[in-house]
């Protein structure tokens, strides 16, 4: 019950953060060049001077600075997040389009890069200073350091351009009319290359976290107790350790939520992935101010929903952490 | 100091990184000298592969790609340097005042710090470029804006945990400043702390400014590895040097820069070296 409470408490937390983005993104408005009608128009001079000035209007710019930023809120809150004119369709209703592909991505990357990063943290932990650990921390080290979309093109070249195995960009092969299980194989073979460019950051920072925490919980009593009573290395490890050290992974993994996201519209673009990356990209090309904005409140809401996951998976995981 | 110094030369990976590190470094310090022309300039013709007379080769338009990494290397680490320096200044100021005088101000600025770690820094630093218009100086202030979260919420650790010190009540009791506690007793405390995080936010703030650039945010007229990249897309399939070499370029430059950081922390908090 109490950990019901600490999860609400966690809960209007949230809150405030998304309010806090609106009001970064109407200071952002404020501060880009020229008036906010034509910033929420997208590009300047794309818009009509009476679609313009409907802006005006609706969003209340002619009336004083406080009264334009609670118009913004209240629209924003229904989620009317203006028009964008580049795509001639509403700012949320093109994110909603593109939503799904990027949860896809994001969540196969991060999914993969959780299991594989703990597994390879606890083998890095357990046989420590062995040829196996100095395997692992070089491998790490490397895929910490190297940038996703030069991950990506690198993957093309290897595996679509020279070994011909993988589709270099798109979603699904729309042309073939696969349907059914075959169109998910479709897309799983399109997913590999950009899940692979995007996860890999992510495997090596799991893959640290979790090998220090492990090693941290080494030394702890319940361990010592366990390796008294007799069992097994493999049930110590697995039965005992395993659950205690994730958990810092875990917060870890909630915090890093949001550069994922930014990590996605990287890989996206390099893949050519129809998601909210592409999307942004676009937005960036033809400089619609307006729909970047909408991308980032919708992002930004979109981490605070996974923290709120974690938080909720952490608390059911360590029944210890209350209010 | 000295002794840090010897633990830090005992570490052979970070010794390594500094060595790269060093070489980048030269590179940059000869690019006039090694390529008087510039990056931007005709060296041949295009799309010549690695050989001889181009070491990395020539691109679509015929600049030699190796004029183009040794340039990079300039904007990388010019940007990288002062966008980790000014995001540990703006960071430090933030927890230095969080952490000493605790109570609302504690709170408030805590909050404002959990809120730019909650929020997807890459796409902020899209937006600041965008409004601010893709300049060197854009550039800086977006990677700053979104790296400082990390050291305040460090120096304010380590403020609180030195908060009720001995040395600390004494300056207090001797009736010094708010200022000068925070300035003169408690930041220097901090510094070893401050210096190995500082050092792994370049490394951090090299990868964000290559991924800005190869989105073409960027400073159109200033050669970096990110705009390279970005250029021999177009190429990729017939020419994959043009891409290739600058990726390991500043793959080469962020780990070195990892593995010093590293160094530093273990050198400079010589208890964690268990971890």
């Amino acid at each position: 019950m109490r950990r019901w409470r600490y999860f609400g408490y966690r809960l209007a937390f949230a809150l405030p953060v998304v309010f806090g983005i609106l009001v970064l993104n109407f200071f952002l408005i404020q501060l880009a060049p020229g008036d906010a009608a034509s910033v929420l128009a997208g590009e300047s001079g794309a818009a009509s001077p009476e679609y313009t000035a409907m802006l005006r209007e609706k969003f209340g710019l002619d009336r004083p600075l406080l009264e334009q930023f609670l118009a913004y809120i209240g629209n924003a809150v229904q989620f009317n997040l203006g028009y964008s004119f580049r795509n001639d369709s509403p700012v949320f209703e093109l994110i909603l389009a593109r939503l799904g592909p990027t949860l896809l991505l994001m969540l196969t990357a991060f999914g993969a890069a959780l299991t594989l990063g703990t597994a390879l943290g606890v083998l890095a932990a357990v046989a420590r200073n062995s040829w196996r650990d100095a395997v692992i921390s070089v491998i790490t080290l490397i895929c910490y350091a190297t940038p996703v979309f030069w991950l990506g093109l690198m993957l093309i070249v290897v595996f679509s351009v020279n070994l011909n195995w993988l589709p270099t960009s798109g979603f699904e092969s729309i042309a073939e009319g696969y349907e059914g299980w075959e169109r998910w194989v479709d897309i799983g073979r399109h997913l590999v290359m950009p899940g692979t460019a995007l996860g890999l950051f992510y495997l090596a920072l799991y893959t640290r976290v979790m090998r220090a925490s492990m090693l941290e919980q080494t030394g702890m009593d319940y361990v010592v107790t366990a390796r008294a009573k007799g069992q097994t290395e493999r049930k110590i490890v697995f039965g005992h350790m395993l659950r205690n050290a994730f958990l810092p992974v875990l917060t870890m993994a909630g915090v890093q939520a949001g550069n994922l996201i930014g990590g996605s519209v990287v890989v996206e673009t390099v893949f050519g992935w129809p998601g909210l990356g592409t999307l942004a990209f676009n937005a960036l090309q033809s400089r619609d101010l307006n729909l970047l904005l909408g991308i980032f409140f919708i992002s930004a809401c979109l981490v605070v929903a996974i923290n709120l996951a974690v938080e909720l998976l952490t608390i059911t995981l360590d029944p210890r952490i209350q209010a | 100091m000295r002794a840090a110094l010897k633990r830090f030369a005992r570490n052979r990976m970070a010794v390594l990184g500094a060595c790269i590190i060093g070489v980048v470094a030269l590179l940059t310090a000869l690019a006039p000298l090694l390529y008087p022309a510039g990056a931007f300039t005709l060296a041949g013709p295009p799309l010549q592969p690695p050989g001889m007379r181009y070491l990395l080769g020539t691109d679509a338009l015929g600049r030699d790609v190796a004029a183009g990494v040794v340039a990079g290397a300039r904007t990388s680490l010019l940007i990288g340097l002062s966008a980790a320096l000014s995001a540990v200044l703006f960071g430090s100021l933030i927890g230095a005042l969080a952490g000493y005088y605790r109570g609302a101000t504690d709170i408030v600025l805590m909050r404002l710090t959990e809120f730019f770690q909650t929020i997807p820094a890459f796409l902020l630093a899209m937006l600041l470029v965008v409004i601010l218009s893709p300049s060197v100086l854009s550039v800086i202030i977006a990677i700053s804006a979104v790296s400082w979260p990390g050291i305040a919420r460090l120096v304010r650790g380590e403020f609180v945990a030195l908060g009720g010190r001995e040395f600390v009540l004494a300056s207090i009791g001797l009736g010094a400043s708010g200022p000068r506690i925070i300035f003169r007793h408690l930041l220097p405390n901090c510094v070893s702390s401050i210096i190995a995080v500082g050092s792994l936010l370049v490394a951090s703030a090299i990868l964000l400014e290559s991924g800005l650039a190869f989105l073409g945010l960027g400073d159109p007229n200033v050669m970096s590895w990110g705009l390279l990249i970005s250029a021999g897309r177009v190429t990729l399939r017939s020419a994959w040097w043009v891409c290739t070499f600058p990726g390991i370029a500043i793959l080469l430059t962020v780990l070195s820069i990892n593995l010093i950081g590293d160094g530093l922390n273990e050198a400079l908090n010589p208890r964690l070296r268990e971890r």
